[in-house]
């Protein structure tokens, strides 16, 4: 698909940690001068700015936490006159404070940017409707998707939420041929098309969904893509960095992150130790343009991969995996990092139990021990206790291959297991230190 | 000809705890349907419940409904003497055959001794049955 930036998309990896490395070293002189908070904390840890000398010289720096953006409400870590200021957003503070994330007309800029490398890399630009169904207002996805859209020269019909059969005519009647979204109201369209006798597939020029701001799965993906006939593309990003800036490429195997624009680390989310591509751990990013509001190894909470092998499409940027999961919901059993995620990807890959889980995580003598509830599914329930037995082994295998560590499962009777998300009820943690 | 003799059997998946026996019965109860024989198979942490009904088709929607895994299996009911000797005869015919029995279970009634038999080849299993001049159950007793 079309390259937006060339020169910058393409650029050869030592290029590009050079330009990483030149743009790293003035953002934190230019923190270190104008900001309190970054200067006192570099103090803390005992780092100047001279002592960055090389890329890696930034794990040198503290990390920042939501924390760090809730205890400085509502504008302490911004680094500009409040007069270069040209928007605010604001991220719902559903546990305690929201965080008030500002920009300049550059940081606006540069967001645009980003996302018109990302939408150009998905194929989408002049001649094509994008409809942009995410939230317009406090909330970064509307006004960002809407300004990397209008950047390269599609047609924004800026629906917002809600209303959905307004959606599906207007989709028809001003032939939309991408839509920003959430997966799963992308899923509510089709049935509520559906109801109306209008097949997405058939009946409207959809061809491209840039979904996210939710967790979704491979599963999914293909979902979406046989039923509505569609290319569904990842979207990555969080207020803190800007808002969503990143996404697949037509490649769909992961999410380029311009690494002109952020610096991602992948770190261990116990011990902050920095991984190695391939370690599953959680992302850690700079950003590294950024002037009102900049982030410095940034903990965002995600779980994911990073992957610096070269993409087919030609960009050399790296790319991180869709996201797995959020640390909060790690757990450990036996000095091993498990993500109830990690369970459920796997399960969903085994068509003879459920998707519903339970995992329960107990102590026996010095060892943890791990046991996973699962549902038999319909298809696969046998009346022979081999079978069964048989379904069972087969499904410790393969949990043990994907989570690294040791797994009990349990058979379970349909409907016992809890439906809802959150790990209060799909994890039990019985050990007591 | 073996068609008529093939029975649907019920079975449900079941975890091994106390009360669960008693919700499938409950639940049997309530649509009013008798259990003519049943039997439970137990590994570890789960079971299967097996059982023989008199509206197989009924029992299956209602189980379901109620969130129950429900399946139905191919069984056959042998009629055995009752008395010394009876189950001998029969799976002397099964085994003489080569036809290897996966599970079984048997009710003694009013009507006489019955051994309820999964099989690997049913038909097969049937035609022996009747060729050894042995009675099976009619399929039409179970709608």
């Amino acid at each position: 698909m079309g390259c937006w930036n060339p020169s910058i998309e393409k650029m050869p990896r030592k290029d590009l940690r050079e330009v990483q490395y030149r743009l790293a070293k003035a953002l934190i002189s230019r923190i270190y001068e104008t900001s309190e908070f970054y200067r006192r904390r570099m103090k803390e840890q005992g780092v100047r700015p001279d002592d960055i000398r090389t890329l890696e010289d930034i794990r040198k720096l503290p990390f920042m936490y939501k924390r760090d953006l809730r205890d400085n409400y509502p504008d302490g870590l911004f680094c500009t006159p409040r007069d270069e200021l040209v928007r605010y957003h604001v991220s719902s503070g559903t546990t305690g404070k929201p965080t008030v994330v500002g920009y300049t007309r550059h940081d606006i800029e540069n967001w645009s940017e980003s996302l018109a490398r990302a939408f150009s890399s998905c194929g989408l630009g002049r001649g094509d409707v994008l409809q942009v169904s995410y939230g317009y207002g406090l909330f970064t996805g509307g006004l960002g998707v809407h300004y990397g859209a209008e950047r390269v020269g599609a047609t924004v019909l800026p629906t917002s939420v809600g209303n959905t059969e307004r959606q599906i005519e207007l989709m028809q009647d001003l032939h939309t041929t991408a839509i920003a979204c959430t997966p799963s109201y992308l899923l509510h369209i089709g049935e509520v098309a559906e109801k109306m006798g209008v097949s997405i597939r058939d009946d409207t020029d959809l061809r491209i969904g840039i979904l996210g701001a939710e967790p979704w799965s491979e599963q999914m993906r293909d979902r979406i893509q046989d039923w509505l006939g569609i290319r569904a593309y990842d979207i990555y990003g969080t207020s803190e960095l800007s808002g969503p800036m990143f996404t697949e490429c037509s490649e769909q195997q992961g999410i380029h992150i311009w690494g002109d624009l952020a610096l991602v680390e992948i770190v261990d989310p116990e011990t902050g130790e920095v991984l190695s591509p391939g370690e599953r751990g959680e992302l850690v990013i700079t950003i590294l343009q950024k002037e009102a509001f900049p982030v410095i190894r940034y903990r965002v909470g995600d779980v994911t991969v990073m992957d610096e092998d070269p993409c087919a499409c030609g960009r050399t940027h790296p790319r991180i995996r869709r996201i797995q999961g959020r640390v909060d919901d790690m757990l450990i059993v036996r000095g091993i990092n498990v993500f109830p995620s990690q369970v459920e990807h796997a399960l969903l890959e085994i068509p003879e139990v459920g998707r519903h889980f339970q995992i329960v995580v107990d102590r026996k003598g010095a060892l943890d021990t791990m046991l996973v509830r699962v549902e038999v599914s319909e298809e696969a329930f046998s009346d022979k206790i081999t079978d069964l037995m048989m379904i069972r082994k087969m499904v410790e295998h393969r949990l043990k291959s994907s989570l690294n560590v040791g797994v009990a499962v349990e058979l379970v009777e349909p409907g016992s297991l809890p439906r809802f998300e959150g790990k209060a009820k799909k994890v039990v943690d019985r050990r007591s230190i | 000809m073996e068609k008529p003799y093939i029975i649907k059997q019920i079975s449900i998946f079941s975890e091994n705890r106390p009360g669960r026996l008693a919700a499938i019965a409950g639940a049997l109860r309530d649509a009013k349907i008798n259990i003519f024989a049943f039997s439970i198979a137990e590994a570890n942490g789960f079971g299967v419940v097996r059982a023989l009904v008199d509206r197989p088709e009924d029992a299956h929607r209602t189980l379901t409904e109620l969130g129950f895994r429900v399946s139905f299996t191919e069984v056959i009911g042998v009629k055995m003497r009752d008395e010394p000797g009876g189950l001998s005869e029969i799976a002397s015919i099964l085994g003489d055959a080569g036809i290897n029995i996966e599970y079984a279970y048997a009710y003694s009634g009013k009507d006489g001794a019955v051994l309820i038999v999964r099989v690997d080849q049913v038909e097969d299993a049937i035609r022996q049955i009747l060729g050894h001049g042995g009675e099976l159950l009619k399929a039409s007793l179970f709608r």
